[in-house]
């Protein structure tokens, strides 16, 4: 025990005292936080947009109206034939039109089934996917109140057949965009910085050659590699702290969530990825092979986390291969806990898995770490 | 009265894919002495130091260190052992002070040890008044002499010393060599590799390594009348040019 707090002491030293490290540790993270958030949103304004309508009654002007309504759309056109609206989706002149069918209004008194055409520009996938879903929202509510309003004119049995709004609004009901992405974006930080600065940090001794002088010693493997890594461990639960604070004092969010099941949750979180940092220097010789390695599956890892594409649209091979991904079970996490107000049971087991990989992920790197060559 | 061997060495081998570092060398040292290990670039010096300190595995061979198997009882061998590197190997942004109380931490030294030891070894180095000063402000000839304190931390009974005089001036390589000789007084035994001629004069015995082959091995003395020349550099030219 004495032994390890010989090493952690020198380590904060070590850290404390290289001045071009600190403002890697904790400035550039704030940054990339403040400008990551604002920059990463799914949100998507001035869309231009034109329309069809054949109906020409109360009701299909009413939903055009709605559309002008609303801050994402700019309304361009009325367009006199789907021909004519499709040629200019086609040349980009709009990037969606609707097309509302002769008889809209008449079909909906009568309760029979009548269908708005949705047409999106989706050259950009992910783009054309959140400009659909607005539309769509913007048609069912105003469905819902047209369809209220006949129901008492018409004394109808029927129930109007209403659809939910998508779950991805349900937590986050102002659409606020920046609540939902600042949480990801502080696992992304917390994630890189720790795996980094302890991938880097062994090579480096093994650089310099003092790794060398301490496998002369009689040093136990556990007592190096605790020593060695407790002090990541704080700057990993330090970086959480301050991004949870800028949060809070930048961007507002919520914290609707239980804050000490956040920090448990995340001092077993790091574990896994300090164990990664280990894992990867014990296989590398320099800096800069470590931190290649370490770019490598971060970007996987990001990528492939759910933060900017959903899990459930990848492939069934790929979401299969996210389960090997921490970074995915640390962004579904914090969500849960800070704009659910998720309980210590609902995310349990996510955490035991959670667990389980620290476990062996930090079985790995004691045993691939050797004193003998 | 025989004297005891501190380090025994059969035949020992080391091969990286199929070249061979260090061959079949074979030797022993007893306690206390000033064992020399020369030989040119690249002969295998310290390849085979690293197999005798635990920190790489033989290919073939024995070899017991402090009465300790290298292959199983590597832990054990790194308690009774210090080892300076041929390269530099101490933490240049801790200080003089910092550096030794690490490595007297890690070697599990008590506080109060570690405080008696350090301020006995600054005084003995002539470290005193730059105890806290970063070891990179440090001229080489001062870092060798920190690293030398911090192999002798916690009182081994041999320590490995890769070339401590490399690159040295000669004032400071001769005070070097008394603390060499200090050490080994107090029963120290020490195993030195060095590329300068006249430090292996100051050697009890030396063993001269050819491609990974030890070829000679005796006192300064015999060599020299072996090989019927009045310098050990002579000796050495002979023997590694073939
Ligand atoms: N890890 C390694 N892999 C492959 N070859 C190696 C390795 N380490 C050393 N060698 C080779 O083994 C030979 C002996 O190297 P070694 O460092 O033991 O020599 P040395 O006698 O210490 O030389 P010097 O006086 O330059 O320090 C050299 O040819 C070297 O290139
Ligand atoms: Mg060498």
């Amino acid at each position: 025990m004495k032994i390890i707090l010989y090493i952690i002491k020198k380590e904060f030293k070590q850290i404390f005292r290289n001045k071009g490290m600190l403002p890697i540790i904790f400035i550039l993270p704030i940054l990339q936080l403040v400008i990551l958030s604002n920059a990463a949103t799914y949100e998507i304004k001035n869309i231009t947009f034109g329309y069809v309508d054949l109906d020409n009654t109360k009701t299909s002007r009413g939903l055009i109206e709605k559309f002008e309504a609303s801050n994402y759309f700019n309304i361009s056109n009325r367009f006199s034939s789907e021909k004519e609206a499709s040629n200019n989706l086609l040349k980009g002149a709009i990037d969606a039109y609707i097309y509302i069918p002769n008889y809209f209004e008449r079909d909906l008194q009568k309760h029979k089934i009548n269908s708005v055409g949705v047409y999106v520009d989706a050259i950009d996938g992910a783009a054309a996917g959140v400009i659909n879903v607005y539309i769509t929202q913007i048609i069912q509510n105003y469905s819902r109140t047209i369809t209220a309003d006949f129901i008492q004119v018409s004394d109808a049995v029927q129930k109007p057949n209403i659809v939910d709004s998508i779950p991805l609004f349900w937590y986050n009901q102002t659409l606020n965009y920046k609540t939902f992405m600042v949480p990801g974006i502080l696992v992304l930080l917390v994630t890189m910085i720790t795996l980094f600065l302890s991938g880097m940090n062994i090579v480096r001794e093994k650089e310099i050659g003092t790794l060398e002088q301490i496998n002369v010693t009689p040093i136990k493997k556990h007592q190096f590699i605790i020593g060695k890594l407790f002090p990541f461990w704080v700057i990993g639960m330090g970086l959480l702290t301050i991004g949870l604070i800028l949060a809070k004092i930048i961007f507002n969010v919520p914290f609707v969530g239980n804050l000490v099941l956040l920090y448990g949750y995340t001092s077993v979180y790091i574990l896994v990825v300090l164990g990664m940092g280990l894992f990867i220097s014990n296989f590398t010789d320099t800096q800069q092979q470590a931190m290649f390695i370490a770019w490598f599956f971060i970007v996987i890892f990001i990528l492939m986390s759910g933060l900017f594409t959903p899990i459930e649209s990848m492939p069934q091979w790929a979401q299969w291969l996210t389960e090997f991904n921490p970074i995915r079970y640390f962004v579904e996490i914090i969500r849960m806990l800070m704009l659910k107000g998720s309980g210590f049971m609902d995310i349990l087991p996510l955490a035991l898995k959670t667990l389980a990989y620290a476990v062996v992920m930090n079985a790995l790197a004691v045993w691939s770490y050797k004193k003998t060559i | 009265m025989k004297t005891q061997n501190v380090i025994q060495v059969e035949g020992l081998t080391k091969m990286f894919g199929d070249f061979t570092a260090v061959n079949a060398i074979t030797f022993e040292v007893k306690k206390g002495e000033i064992f020399g290990f020369l030989g040119a670039n690249g002969a295998g010096k310290t390849t085979a130091m690293k197999m005798l300190i635990g920190i790489s595995s033989p290919t073939s061979g024995l070899a017991k260190v402090a009465g300790f198997d290298v292959y199983k009882e590597t832990e054990s061998i790194k308690k009774n052992i210090g080892y300076m590197s041929q390269k530099f190997a101490l933490y240049d942004d801790l200080t003089v002070k910092e550096n030794i109380t690490f490595f007297g931490g890690i070697y599990g030294l008590s506080k109060k040890q570690i405080n008696q030891k350090r301020s006995e070894l600054v005084e003995e180095l002539g470290l005193v008044d730059v105890t806290n000063s970063l070891v990179s402000s440090l001229p080489l000839g001062w870092k060798q002499k920190l690293a030398f304190s911090v192999s002798l931390i916690h009182n081994p009974k041999i320590v490995f010393l890769d070339e401590p005089t490399g690159g040295v001036d000669p004032i400071t390589r001769r005070q070097f060599w008394e603390m060499i000789y200090n050490a080994a007084h107090k029963g120290t035994t020490i195993f030195v590799t060095t590329h300068y001629m006249d430090e292996a004069e100051y050697c009890d015995r030396v063993s001269i390594m050819v491609n990974g082959k030890i070829e000679a091995l005796d006192t300064p003395k015999k060599l020299k009348e072996q090989y019927k020349t009045d310098s050990m550099n002579d000796v050495f030219l002979k023997l590694a040019r073939g």
